[in-house]
């Protein structure tokens, strides 16, 4: 319990820091940016938007700067992120935002479980035969993805897949001639459209999960109770399984529960590199747009959504793994 | 401490990387990190000598090196390579490979191979920035922290902790936006002041092993000061693993800024790697025929990187024995079963 406060106040420290940087960084910034974007909106919005703005940014210098840090906390604490000034100018922040969460789940969520199966299986498979064909091939595999720009995958997916051989669309989440409809077709074409940057995402990710599991199984197979069971003549698999993997795996698990976190923050290269229309891209529209309201508020949400998955992995591993909870 | 970054993200902090086979505790704890200096009083200049003995032992430790010096020859000399002005619009526009123009000219009539070469200069000089920047903070704080204890330990981690989970590239885009056209020097600035804590982590908990060896007691009974200690007794004796930890911030400021300048957050009139593959993505490069323009730039961004990551998996095949090609241990084999 007392872990769980702790790691609970942790979180709340990290999510002060959060909002303390949001609301400092255009301050510091030479010439406050955001106030020649402002300035160009004046006569667009609505007094009481453009109020929360002021806040958000000290633009109503007639405020002091802590009564300035105090609206903004209260106003982020109600959910007042402001409006839009350029990406969708007008509409509330709120709505774009959650308008683009469901593509960012649906690609980078499944993709996501997809990468940690798969890789968890290859690991497993791969520090069981150590030393074989498939062993020997990963590490140096592993080291040329880690190095590899992902959005510059992507790119290449497109130039393979897209530009020369014509397979598969590689723009937006759907052809946008088509209306969004839960008909076959429709979801169809969503799917056809979600290959590419999901195999990107994919190839990307599950080099972690491979090499975190197979270097815990090696360890874990090095132990006394596996050469037991080895001794007692139980078959290969249900060692590989029931004894080094179930052990093994909980670095991938709390990993795991951790990269669920990322999900929201998405992939943000990728989906700027497919345009599909995420919460990543909506981030990049933000930047290029200086739609700074939109760019502090998705920030925020990437944030929160790191933070939540953290503690949560913090609290799984203390309860699948009893040796951690003494752990200060 | 795994996976702090995301995974999607050129920031995704590799948990194989340095703390291989140490599952990660509740709560990102410090992985145990037990590298070659692990010996207390070993002085810099021998594991320095030991670490080049090292490198010439084995096969990733070479290949890294040797990649890195290329480049790093290319970064120094680029006009002895590349006779054109990389950014001279000066020859017809959206030419072929030929003997004039090893890789064609851009949709602005630019040469490519004299962009390529000339591009390298701004990425060594962030990697090396960033490398240098941010290991020192790192050092600094993670010793400081660990010797200090008390209050000061638990000031620097929190500060340490907090910046280590708030996702790295979302912030550094935040910042480059309010920043127009981060030139190279911007770009070393920013990065370094966010990126040094995962490093810092590792150091600390290197540190924190030493902090009662007998050597350290010694200098205190002696009667010397805490920043003398932390600079002359405990920092010399890490020396492995501040290499190490050049080599992680220097492949990842490689990453975020190639990254950050092709989202077009960085000066798009520097040439560099970054800025090439913005210019070629903006100009559709694929769709008019010019997929050099992307393809070369991006295979240097993975050369480099793969140039600082082979030296850095070297260091910890070297440190980690278990994680070593099972090729080298082949006499044991027969010994295990089946």
């Amino acid at each position: 319990m007392r872990f769980v406060l702790r790691r609970l106040g942790f979180f709340a420290v990290t999510m002060w820091a959060a909002l303390t940087l949001n609301f400092l960084l255009p301050r510091m910034m030479p010439g406050n940016p955001a106030l020649a974007v402002l300035g160009k909106f004046k006569g667009g919005i609505s007094p009481q938007a453009l109020k929360v703005l002021e806040a958000q940014f000290g633009i109503g210098s007639h405020q002091s700067l802590p009564a300035q840090y105090a609206a903004y906390l209260g106003n982020t604490a109600t959910g007042k992120f402001g409006t839009s000034l350029t990406t969708e100018p007008g509409s509330s922040v709120g709505r774009i935002v959650l308008d683009a969460i469901p593509w960012t789940l649906g690609l980078v969520g499944v993709t996501t479980i997809l990468a940690f199966i798969l890789g968890t299986g290859i690991g497993i498979v791969g520090a069981w035969r150590r030393g074989g064909r498939l062993d020997s091939l990963m590490p140096p595999v592993f080291v040329i993805m880690t190095v590899i720009p992902y959005f510059w995958i992507g790119l290449v997916l497109i130039l393979v897949f897209g530009v020369k051989l014509h397979w598969l669309p590689y723009f937006f989440s759907y052809n946008y001639t088509l209306t969004p409809a839960f008909t076959p077709s429709f979801i169809g074409n969503v799917l056809e459209h979600s290959i590419l940057p999901a195999f990107t995402l994919l190839i990307t990710t599950i080099g972690t999960w491979i090499l975190t599991m197979r270097n815990t199984m090696i360890t874990t197979l090095a132990e006394d109770y596996v050469r037991m069971a080895r001794a007692k003549g139980l078959p290969g698999y249900r060692i590989m399984l029931d004894y080094a993997a179930r052990n093994a795996i909980l670095p991938n698990l709390t990993g795991f529960a951790m990269s669920l976190g990322f999900v929201v923050g998405g992939a943000i290269l990728i989906e700027e590199v497919f345009n599909y229309q995420g919460v990543g891209y909506l981030l990049l529209q933000a930047v290029q747009n200086e739609d700074y309201p939109l760019e502090q508020a998705l920030f925020l949400l990437i944030t929160a959504a790191v933070l939540v998955a953290i503690l949560l992995s913090d609290i799984a591993t203390a309860v699948l793994d009893p040796r951690t909870r003494g752990a200060k | 401490m795994a996976m702090l970054r995301a995974p999607g993200e050129p920031g995704s902090r590799e948990p194989g990387q340095l703390d291989a086979a140490t599952p990660p505790l509740a709560g990102g704890m410090p992985p145990a990190v037990g590298l070659l200096s692990s010996g207390g009083g070993i002085t810099g200049a021998r594991s320095l000598r030991r670490m080049a003995r090292a490198i010439r032992s084995n096969r990733k430790a070479t290949a890294g090196t040797v990649l890195l010096v290329f480049f790093c020859l290319v970064g120094a000399f680029p006009g002895v390579l590349a006779h054109d002005d990389p950014s001279a619009e000066i020859y017809p526009r959206s030419l072929g490979p030929s003997l004039h123009h090893l890789l064609g000219t851009t949709t602005f009539g630019q040469d490519m191979f004299a962009q390529v070469v000339w591009g390298a200069r701004p990425v060594l000089l962030i990697a090396f920035g960033v490398g240098v920047g941010a290991t020192a903070i790192a050092v600094l704080i993670g010793v400081a922290s660990a010797y200090l204890a008390g209050f000061w330990d638990g000031t620097l981690s929190l500060i340490t902790d907090v910046l280590l989970v708030i996702p790295l590239f979302p912030l550094l885009i935040v910042i480059a936006s309010y920043l127009h056209g981060a030139g190279t020097l911007v770009m070393i600035a920013v990065i370094t002041a966010t990126g040094w804590s995962y490093t810092a982590r590792q150091l600390r908990a290197q540190a924190l092993t030493l902090r009662s060896r007998d050597f350290l007691e010694a200098a205190r009974v002696r009667g010397e000061r805490s920043l003398y200690i932390i600079v002359v007794e405990i920092i010399p004796t890490m020396t492995s693993l501040i290499v190490a930890s050049f080599l992680t911030n220097a492949l990842y400021a490689v990453l975020f800024s190639s990254s950050l300048q092709f989202i077009g957050l960085g000066n798009p009139s520097v040439t560099s790697w970054g800025t090439m593959l913005y210019w070629a993505e903006n100009e559709e490069a694929f769709q008019t025929g010019l997929p050099l323009w992307i393809i070369v730039p991006g295979l240097c961004i993975v050369a480099l990187g793969a140039g600082f990551a082979l030296l850095n998996y070297a260091f910890d095949e070297i440190g980690n024995p278990a994680l070593r090609p099972v090729r080298s241990l082949r006499g044991n084999r027969v010994k295990r079963p089946a």
